[in-house]
Parts: structure tokens; C-alpha cells; sequence
């Protein structure tokens, strides 16, 4: 029995052992984030009770795939998408060593890797590929990675935009209160009281169906649980494995009431690639034989009697033998314990391995980008920005009014859009950029426009009476405005290019959504891994701070430097 | 100095320019003799700093011809910053009443910035020049100090010795002493003065009346963009012919 009332499912067969996984609908906190890559790519984000009908789908036999195959994985690199932020159980970094991914996903790719080796002959590897959750999809039609193993549920919707493997994972909902709550044992209960979920989720369309009128939507899935321990919320309804990690193990909360819903995890793939799909749905199969696939569950207490719809035609005994499982399908009595287990009470327990020297070093290096992608950006919008400007000021007719559209396109726009355009938009025209690049591209248009018009306005300040000084003296125009009318306004726009500098500086923070892993990607990943919002928060502030504070100081440096102009 | 050997002759034959519906000077003819000294006066908006803004090409005009020593200004070669321009501009320079030194530049970085820039000259023949003028209109001391540390008459002088830097024949002043207080404006007048012994041409807008009549060879009256009187300054200014003449002087005497 877990600590706190909340049960476990190491073993099977025993029925309130299950109570925290069982049935129902889709998994919802999956597909929220997905609304940004809906506005550009049209991905649809769309729930509903979606469980592909596997046991019915008999496969055909396997064609000899090996050469195609080998083909396909001649790097010998298998590359995975996820998302580390998701958290436990899927992917998390490790409390002993942040550098480090553990998840039972992590681990399902190692072993499908290795089976996909042994079968075909292969010598492959995984790589993991961090990615914005909502723009998997994205990055696995731009070829960022080869599939997406990140909690992904296989439903209609998603299986028009990619091809899912068979389902390795069958999951339910868990509606979570407090230990002391007398009242709530039920959803019914809470018809009048404020039950958080998941922003956009199945489960908040579970909560809506209910007829719940207080629902609290969330874009993290610590964050309900936490505003529940501070009695804001009554109940929390979310996947029952992230249940399992993130209230089983608080002795302040408890399960109530009987899971809803259920759904299915599946690989997701580029439809055009079959001989992949085939080669993963055979590798499956051999993990599920195997038993490997079931130790993993056991592992991540995730193995309840439900993994038994996991197995299929033609060798369904023996799938669900591996699965542990007899041939009619009722779990089978297991003797032998879990080889190794991971602590239930991973994510609380790891508050206190995460100390300082732990996390300092990962947050410094992501510090370490941050400073790289805003002195670049900075460097490509002073460059551009001076051309926009002057071709606004000095170029012909045509040449002014593409000047003036680009300062009204790229003021106009939001970075955030920008950023997704050039990563996601241009690559389906095939411009495929890294993301760093992209950053630094986004980010120097877009800040290009505003160093224009201040440039500008810097120009036209210059007393015209300087350009006549100047031609009266034989000057070129071109030379006066080197030497005389660009070094005198550069000064009157240092200080707001200082500002745009600390500006930039933060807002180099969008880059997350394109998966660059900059100080705030990074302060959102562990600390949704560790809890440690607030410590980990002042750290990040003061990271920031000891950035920006010193480009003020720069800054006031210069000014007073130059201050004898005018 | 530089050029001053060779004086220079500048000539204006039927200068008219037009701002929309408004005409700023009309059929302006006028000859001014190497070495000479003119002084042109009139009355607010008369037209004087455009003229002299014609003359060095800054400002284009609609009809008529300028000549400076060699060089011819037509209406179509002065619409551009171009070679006609420039050509003129190496032979006479300009002051302004509003200084405009360059801020960002010392005293005598203002001075050596064009000869370096235009004329190419290396930077100690530059500054050697430099030094020389800036002694010459007494402000060897302040070579240093950039143009906010200096007092305006001060800063007129630098204006002038950036000026004559380019070695120029002639040199248009634009009410170079206005903006000046009482006992700052004798000193950049005694450089005038100077400049005039050295025999530059001058062509000056001024108000100091004093000063025109004891420097200027002939005082030209300017009103409403045309020409209402011409001749010896002291004939001018003590005996005016022309009634608008007379008009302007009994304002400016008060």
C-alpha cells in the first residue's frame, strides 16, 4: 500500500490496488499546449473517446523489411521527441544528475532501439531531441527527429496528421482531494466546487460534461496539484500517471472515486514511413514477449490489469503472457518482485536532491545561451536595422516604402508568431534552419524594425545644419554622414538601444517554443522537476539580473562617456 | 594664407529663386571683386542668407547664373550636391551664425577633419594647418576642448579656422556675430578684419553697421529679394538713396 491512501499497482489482480488507473477517455493535458502550432500549421487539437479498436485490427504479415530498413536508419541514430518538461512518469531529469533524462519513455526507446539492433542486424542509438510539447507534430514533419514518444494518445485527430504505431501504453483518469476532504468521493460532488485540470484537456471536457461550473484550468500538471495542497482548489482530475507521481506520493492528498476515462499512448510517425512503423510495431511486439515492457511498467508503477488490451492477434497468448497476463487475459499471478523500482515518491523526495551545485551548473549554461542569443540577435538587428533605416531616410520612392512596410510588418507581429513562422512555416517550404538559428534570425528581424526607427529618429535629430556645415566644407554626403551625422546620432540612440538590449534579453525567453535551451526553458524544467518554484525562480531572477544589470551599467558608462555631445 | 594670394572674383547675373508662390530673390545681379569686401544688409527675410546660400551651392535656384572665380552655377547644376557644387565650395567658404561645429569632434579636429577627409592631407600636415589657424584666430589654448566647452565667440573663431582649412579664396559669413554677446563679437570681427588685410574675399551678412562701414568696400541693401541699393558703404550708410534704405537704417540705428 502507497503512503497517503493511495494505491499502487505493482501487482496485479488486486482490485483497490487499481484505483488509480483504470478506464475512459483521452488523455488530455497532451495535446493543450498544441494551440500555437494549430494557428500556423492547422494542426487540430480535438478530443473524444478515441481508443483505436486494436484487438479487431489483425495485422498482415510482416514483409521482409530488413534492406529497406537499414536503409532508412543508415545513420544509425534513432531519434526521439519529447518533452522534458512533461515531467514524471514519461521524461524527467534525473534529481542525482540534471544533465541526465530518466523516464520510462526514456527507457522504452533504449529498448526498442536495441530490439530494432538485434532484429535487423543494426548498430543504433538514441537521441533524444528536447522539444516544445504542443510542437512535436511540428518537428516530426520537419524531420527534427524521427518519432515522437512523449505521451502521445492515439486518436483521430492525431492520426490525420502522422501514423501511430500500436498502442504501448493504456492510461485513465484520476480525480485527486485532499486527505481530510469528507465531502467529495465522487465527481457529482463537486458540481459547485473548484476542480482544476489541465487548460483545453479531455479532462476538462470530462469536468464540462459533469456539468462542473468552477473548472481551473492550468498549463503545468504540478500546478493543481499544489493549488489544491492550499485548499484554492477542492479537486484535481489529470492522468492517472501523472497521479501517480505527483499526488500518490503527498500524504495530503488522496484518490477518490473510480478513474475515468481511457486511452492509449502510441508512437507517433511521418506517415511515409511505413517500414519504420512496421519495424516498431515488430519491436513492440518483441518487448511485450519479452517481458521487458512489462518490467519497465513495473518499474514506473505503471503495470495494472488494463496493459492486457496491449496484446494482440496473431500471438496475443504470448504477448500477454510477456505482459503477465494469463490467455484469457486475467493477470497472472507474479512471484518474482520488480527487478528495481523507482521511488513513488520521486518527485517529492527529489526536492532535497536538488541543491544548488546540482542545478547551478545547468541553469549557468542555459544562462550561457541566453547571453549568446541576445548578443547575436542584438548584433544582426543593429546590422539590418541600419539598412531599414537607411533606405527609409535616403532611398528612392519604392525603396522608402518597402523601409517603411518592413518597420510596420515586423512591429506589427508578434515574436512569438515570427518565430514559429520561420521555424515551422518555412521548413514546410524546405528552408530548414536549427533552431539557434532561427532564434537569431527571428529575433534580428524583429528587432531590426525597432533599431530602425530609432536610428531614425536619431538621424533626423541631427541638426541639418550639420549636413550644410559639412557640404560647405566639400564633404560627400556619404562622408558627412560617416563621420559627422552618424557618430552623433549613434549617441542619442544608445540609450534606447541599451533598452531594446535588456529588452531582448528578455524575450529571448520565447525561444522555448522552438526548443532552445535558454535559462527560462530550463528554470520551467527543473522546476517543475523539483518543486523548487520558488528557490529556483529567485536564482533565475537573479541570473537575469546580474545580466541585465551590468548592460545598465554599460550603458550609463557610455552615456556619460559621451555626454559632451550637446 | 592658403589661396589668399589669388583673390577671387564672384558674380551674380539675374538670380531669382522662388519658393512656391513666393519669390526669395529676384533677378539679384551682382559683382564682387577679388579681395573685396561686401557687406549685405537689409531687413529680416530680405533674402541675404539665401543668397549667400546660393552662392556656395547649398541652396539650388530657379533662373540666372552664378559665377565664383572659374567655376559657372546654373539652376540645373545647382539642384544637386554634385561636382559643380563641390568645385565652388573648394573656392569659397562659409560661417554660420548658429557655429555649427561638429559636437562629437575637439577644436582641432573640427579644423583638420575636412583637409583629412576631402583633400586627403596626412594628419600631421593636417594638424600642423590646424595649429596654425587656430593660433591665428587666438585659440591656440583651447585645441583641445570640444565645441560645448567653448564660449560662442570662441566657437566662431574655430568656425572660421575650420573654414579656412580648406584654403579657400573667399569666404560668405552669415551673420556670424548675431548670436553673439556685445564683447564676444569684436573678437571674430578683428579676425575678419585680419582675413580682409590678408585679401580674401568677403561677402558678409551682417548687422553690425559699425563694422561695415569701417571694413566693407561696398555695402549692398537687400529688401524683399531685390537689390534696392549698392555702393561705397559710407556713401550708403550715411547718405541712402533708396527710401527702403532709409527705412532699414533708421530701425537698425533705432
Amino acid at each position: 500500500m502507497a503512503r497517503g491512501g493511495v494505491n499502487l499497482p505493482d501487482q496485479p489482480g488486486v482490485k483497490d490496488r487499481m484505483s488509480w488507473q483504470t478506464p475512459e477517455i483521452a488523455r488530455g493535458w497532451v495535446w493543450v499546449r498544441r494551440r500555437v502550432g494549430a494557428l500556423l500549421v492547422g494542426c487540430v487539437a480535438a478530443t473524444g473517446p478515441a481508443i483505436a479498436n486494436d484487438d479487431e485490427q489483425a495485422r498482415t504479415p510482416m514483409p521482409r523489411i530488413d534492406g529497406q530498413l537499414r536503409e532508412r536508419l543508415a545513420g544509425g541514430v534513432l531519434r526521439w521527441g519529447g518533452d522534458a518538461e512533461g515531467g514524471a512518469p514519461f521524461q524527467l531529469r534525473d534529481p542525482h544528475d540534471p544533465e541526465r533524462l530518466i523516464g520510462f519513455e526514456v527507457e522504452l526507446a533504449d529498448s526498442l532501439a536495441a530490439a530494432l539492433s538485434g532484429r535487423h542486424g543494426l548498430r543504433l542509438a538514441t537521441e533524444f531531441v528536447q522539444y516544445e510539447w504542443d510542437s512535436l507534430p511540428l518537428g516530426l514533419q520537419k524531420r527534427d527527429f524521427d518519432l515522437i514518444l512523449s505521451g502521445l494518445e492515439i486518436t483521430p485527430e492525431n492520426q490525420q496528421q502522422m501514423r501511430f504505431s500500436r498502442p504501448y501504453y493504456i492510461y485513465t483518469q484520476q480525480l485527486v482531494v485532499r486527505r481530510d476532504e469528507k465531502r467529495i468521493n465522487a465527481l457529482e460532488d463537486c458540481l459547485d466546487r473548484p476542480v482544476g485540470t489541465l487548460a483545453g484537456s479531455a479532462a476538462r471536457q470530462i469536468l464540462e460534461r459533469a456539468g462542473i461550473r468552477q473548472i481551473v484550468s492550468f498549463s503545468g500538471q504540478v500546478e493543481p496539484y499544489l493549488d489544491l495542497e492550499l485548499g484554492r482548489l477542492d479537486a484535481v482530475l489529470l492522468d492517472a500517471p501523472i497521479a501517480i507521481f505527483y499526488a500518490a506520493g503527498n500524504p495530503r492528498l488522496r484518490a477518490a472515486g473510480q478513474p475515468l476515462g481511457k486511452g492509449a499512448y502510441g508512437i507517433g510517425l511521418r506517415h511515409e514511413d511505413g517500414v519504420l512503423a512496421m519495424a516498431l510495431d515488430e519491436a513492440l511486439a518483441e518487448l511485450m514477449v519479452g517481458a521487458r515492457l512489462r518490467d519497465i511498467y513495473r518499474k514506473w508503477h505503471l503495470w495494472n490489469a488494463m496493459q492486457s488490451q496491449l496484446a494482440r492477434q496473431p500471438n496475443r497468448v504470448a504477448e500477454l503472457a510477456g505482459l503477465g497476463f494469463t490467455p484469457d487475459g486475467q493477470p497472472a499471478t507474479v512471484t518474482d518482485a520488480p527487478r528495481e523500482q523507482v521511488d513513488i515518491n520521486l518527485m517529492a523526495a527529489s526536492a532535497e536532491l536538488w541543491t544548488f551545485d546540482r542545478y547551478a551548473p545547468t541553469l549557468l549554461k542555459a544562462a550561457g545561451m541566453t547571453v549568446f542569443l541576445t548578443f547575436t540577435s542584438m548584433g544582426l538587428a543593429m546590422i539590418v536595422g541600419l539598412l531599414v533605416c537607411l533606405s527609409r531616410l535616403y532611398g528612392p520612392a519604392l525603396v522608402r516604402y518597402v523601409a517603411l512596410m518592413y518597420v510596420e510588418f515586423f512591429r506589427g507581429t508578434p515574436l512569438l508568431l515570427l518565430l514559429f513562422f520561420l521555424y515551422f512555416g518555412l521548413a514546410h517550404y524546405g528552408a530548414h534552419m536549427s533552431a539557434v538559428i532561427t532564434a537569431i534570425v527571428g529575433f534580428g528581424l524583429n528587432y531590426a524594425a525597432y533599431e530602425a526607427e530609432i536610428y531614425r529618429s536619431a538621424i533626423v535629430s541631427v541638426h541639418a545644419g550639420q549636413w550644410e556645415a559639412s557640404r560647405a566644407l566639400g564633404m560627400r554626403d556619404g562622408l558627412t554622414f560617416r563621420r559627422i551625422i552618424f557618430p552623433q546620432a549613434l549617441r542619442t540612440a544608445l540609450p534606447p538601444m541599451t533598452n531594446d538590449l535588456v529588452a531582448l534579453f528578455k524575450d529571448t525567453s520565447l525561444v522555448s517554443v522552438i526548443a532552445v535551451p535558454d535559462l527560462t526553458k530550463e528554470y520551467l524544467i527543473l522546476s517543475r522537476s523539483s518543486f523548487k518554484f520558488v528557490e529556483l525562480g529567485l536564482l533565475t531572477a537573479a541570473l537575469y539580473l546580474a545580466m541585465s544589470i551590468p548592460l545598465g551599467y554599460l550603458s550609463r558608462g557610455l552615456e556619460r562617456r559621451w555626454g559632451r555631445v550637446r | 594664407m592658403a589661396g589668399s594670394n589669388t583673390a577671387l572674383s564672384i558674380s551674380l547675373r539675374g538670380v531669382t529663386k522662388r519658393f512656391g508662390e513666393r519669390r526669395i530673390l529676384q533677378d539679384v545681379t551682382l559683382e564682387v571683386r577679388p579681395g573685396e569686401t561686401v557687406a549685405l544688409v537689409g531687413p529680416s527675410g530680405a533674402g541675404k542668407s539665401t543668397l549667400l546660400r546660393c552662392i556656395n551651392a547649398l541652396h539650388p535656384f530657379d533662373d540666372g547664373e552664378i559665377r565664383v572665380g572659374p567655376h559657372a552655377l546654373t539652376p540645373q547644376s545647382s539642384r544637386s550636391n554634385g561636382s559643380a557644387g563641390r568645385e565652388v565650395r573648394r573656392l569659397v567658404g562659409m560661417v554660420f551664425q548658429d557655429f555649427q561645429l561638429f559636437p562629437h569632434l575637439s577644436a582641432i579636429e573640427n579644423v583638420t577633419e575636412a583637409p583629412r577627409r576631402v583633400l586627403r592631407q596626412t594628419r600631421e600636415a593636417a594638424t600642423a594647418q590646424a595649429q596654425a589657424l587656430l593660433r591665428r584666430v587666438g585659440m591656440t589654448h583651447r585645441e583641445h576642448a570640444y565645441p560645448e566647452q567653448l564660449s560662442g565667440g570662441e566657437k566662431q573663431r574655430v568656425a572660421i579656422a575650420r573654414a579656412l582649412a580648406m584654403g579657400p579664396r573667399g569666404l560668405l559669413c552669415d551673420e556670424i556675430t548675431s548670436a553673439l554677446d556685445p564683447e564676444l563679437k569684436h573678437e571674430v570681427l578683428a579676425v575678419l578684419e585680419d582675413l580682409k588685410r590678408d585679401g580674401l574675399t568677403l561677402l558678409l551678412v551682417t548687422h553690425e553697421l559699425g563694422f561695415a562701414r569701417r571694413a566693407a568696400d561696398r555695402v549692398v541693401v537687400l529688401a524683399d529679394g531685390v537689390i534696392v541699393e549698392v555702393g561705397p558703404s559710407e556713401q550708403v550708410l550715411e547718405h541712402p538713396q533708396n527710401p527702403r534704405t532709409r527705412q532699414f537704417l533708421s530701425r537698425v540705428m533705432g
